[in-house]
């Protein structure tokens, strides 16, 4: 094992795969850096620096630094899976699917459908996604629940570098498109990584980080820490939370949820976006479909409010998740008679 | 380049079939039998086969919404593309696509595109691809002058500068973005070539109504795209579209007369017709053959097409994911 940071296990891996596979190519905006200026080229390589040294390892023709133009680099992204690549594009900020959405969501993702099933697709796309830096409405957003909702493409959201490591390793062999998305706020929070080249992490199976038979709590990125904060917190009165880690939303592991919730028969989920035709509300949907008889008390969400993301911080903190609030709903499912 | 006996043959035959499988096309949805929405390529066939007659399968085109040309130009069969069209469990796509989304990537053709100036960007891909391969393949975005204004096409044109992507941008003018004026819709003095230099590529132009006009541009254009580092080039057609935007539409836009004329001052396949037969290449009765021929093809194609199988409930499910 190894000690290191979530932005590290992204880069690593990718190094890793590139190393293994000649036809993994990187490509987005500044994944170089440097490029047309006096410091020349890797003067950045990447803003999250997870493509850092990859240009003078690789070569310019498998690290691709393009200009600003989101909806060609997902574009070439489609192209170069159609052809043989195994492209890994960069799009800086997941807010950024608006510019670039048709090739994501019309091509990239329907290609194998329409063509009837006579192609494969095998592109990653990472994103950094959501709120805590205070950079307001437009590179802030959890975008994942639109993401989601589009037949065809996968949905990768890892919550820990060892995550990091497992899944993205998974997502540059998949033969599907994968949405890969890099919470922004954990790129610097360091975990235990296995050393083995080909650790990988199937999608579609989530994680049991706590274990309790009182309340199901389900979560991703960001959030996922404060729920186990909670989990611990409780703990100690002697409440036992089941805390799951979705890992991937594209495909969803139902069965993780529905199991715990039959045990707990409390769910309460918590999500970075936005309260309608979110996440949240699509989970606790489901159990109420499928696991009705189970349940004790009536599921609930815990998300944003029905706004952009605020800029100031004391806006951010009020609109984000937070530990009380999810503490909070955790008594409220508890407490229903 | 002199072609021989055989080349012509083939390249009137390739344009016969387009205009015969449109012809059909016009006809049969108007009895209602065929879903969805139809665009035809009638009167571009010059500009689809003379640039795919010069590809191989390794060379990969991206298409538009008025696709038939380019994926019959390009090899795609046409029994499978009619049954595809009539939405048969046979057809190229097994029903899923219909006439909008036709492709069959292991002949290098990529896609139709139901998205107005979607395939640029993935033709860029597909590009760079090419480049880094490095064994003299390219790939061709074909667009309309409707979608030389959309910002896709602006930002693939710079990638593939800036790339070095062994891409050629071919644009048909036929003059009508759906039911708009080419005169009002681009700007930049009424010429999409122009645009495509502005980017710093090379460009070339040709008469999109003449075989050999296609044909021995895009020779040149691919003599110099096929050589490793010289990066991508764009092409721009004058062309005419003899059917409206969609199969239905009123064409309320046409000037009087406009159809007509164009029928016969800038119909490829006479153009062809006359330039052979006037310099002794080919006689009346070798092309007269090759009419009947074609005819009788897109006859068996659509009795094949109504008698095929349809596609059942159960396939709505397949082949979304390989593995999910």
């Amino acid at each position: 094992m190894a000690r290191m940071m979530y932005r590290e296990a992204v880069l690593s891996t990718i190094a890793e795969e590139m190393e293994r596979d000649e036809n993994v190519v990187v490509l987005g905006e500044d994944v170089v850096g440097g490029m047309g200026t006096a410091g020349g080229p890797e003067a950045i390589g990447g803003i999250w620096s997870t493509s850092a040294g990859l240009f003078g390892k690789f070569g310019a023709d498998r690290v691709i630094d393009t200009p600003i133009s989101e909806s060609a680099i997902m574009g070439a992204a489609a192209g170069l899976a159609l052809t043989g690549k195994r492209p890994v594009a960069e799009l800086m900020f997941a807010d950024f699917i608006g510019v670039s959405l048709d090739q994501i969501w019309n091509q990239l993702a329907k290609f194998r459908y329409m063509f009837g099933g006579k192609t494969k697709c095998p592109a990653v796309i990472r994103m950094a996604w959501g709120a805590g830096y205070n950079a307001a409405a437009q590179h802030s957003q959890a975008v994942h629940h639109i993401l989601t909702g589009m037949p065809g493409l996968k949905v990768v959201m890892p919550s820990t570098p060892a995550d990091v490591k497992g899944l993205l390793r998974t997502a540059i062999r998949d033969d599907d498109p994968v949405i890969f998305l890099e919470h922004k706020a954990l790129y610097g929070v360091k975990g235990e990584v296995p050393d083995d080249k080909d650790f990988m992490i199937p999608f579609g199976h989530a994680r049991l980080t706590r274990a309790g038979n009182d309340v199901t709590i389900v979560s991703t990125g960001l959030l996922l820490g404060f729920c186990e904060a909670v989990a611990d917190k409780l703990a100690a009165e002697g409440i036992g939370c089941d805390v799951i880690d979705l890992r991937t939303t594209s495909p969803l592991d139902e069965e993780a949820i529905l199991d715990s919730v039959e045990v707990t028969g409390r769910l309460v989920v918590v999500d970075e976006t936005n309260p309608r035709c979110s996440l949240a509300g699509d989970i606790c949907a489901m159990v109420a479909e499928k696991a009705f008889a189970s349940l004790k008390a009536p599921p609930l969400s815990v998300t944003p409010p029905h706004t952009p993301v605020p800029f100031a911080r004391e806006l951010e903190t009020a609109y984000l998740p937070s530990i009380p609030k999810i503490e909070a709903a955790v008594r409220k499912v508890l407490s229903y008679r | 380049m002199q072609l021989s006996r055989d080349q012509l043959l083939r390249a009137y035959r390739q344009m016969k079939v387009i205009r015969e499988f449109e012809e059909r096309l016009h006809v049969d949805i108007q009895t209602g039998e065929i879903a969805g929405f139809t665009h035809l390529y009638c009167g571009q066939e010059a500009v689809a086969v003379g640039v795919c007659e010069h590809l191989s399968a390794d060379d990969k085109i991206v298409s538009t919404h008025r696709g038939h040309g380019h994926c019959l130009a390009k090899g795609c069969d046409v029994d499978g593309m009619m049954a595809e069209i009539w939405g048969s469990r046979d057809g190229l796509c097994k029903g899923k696509g219909g006439s909008m989304h036709i492709a069959d990537v292991d002949k290098g053709m990529l896609g139709a595109n139901g998205i107005v100036g979607a395939g640029a960007p993935i033709a860029v891909g597909a590009g760079i691809a090419a480049k880094i391969n490095g064994k003299g393949h390219v790939s061709i975005a074909f667009s309309g002058d409707g979608a030389c204004n959309q910002g896709t096409t602006f930002e693939a044109m710079n990638m593939a500068v800036v790339t070095k992507a062994a891409c050629i941008f071919v644009f048909e003018n036929n003059h009508y973005s759906e039911h708009t004026g080419f005169e009002y819709a681009v700007g930049t003095s009424k010429d999409i070539a122009s645009r495509a230099e502005a980017f710093g590529m090379k460009v070339w132009r040709g008469d999109g109504t003449d075989f050999f006009s296609v044909f021995e541009t895009m020779r040149e254009v691919l003599d110099y795209v096929r050589v490793p580092g010289n990066g991508p080039a764009a092409v721009e057609f004058d062309t005419e579209r003899f059917f409206g935007h969609f199969e239905g539409d009123p064409q309320r836009y046409r000037g009087p007369g406009e159809l007509d004329r164009i029928r016969e001052t800038r119909d490829c396949l006479k153009k062809f017709r006359a330039s052979v037969t006037g310099a002794g290449l080919l006689s009346d009765g070798d092309l007269d053959t090759v009419d009947a021929d074609v005819l009788q093809a897109i006859e068996d194609a659509v009795t094949k097409a109504k008698a095929a199988p349809r596609p059942t409930a159960e396939d709505v499910l397949e082949d979304v994911y390989i593995s999910y």
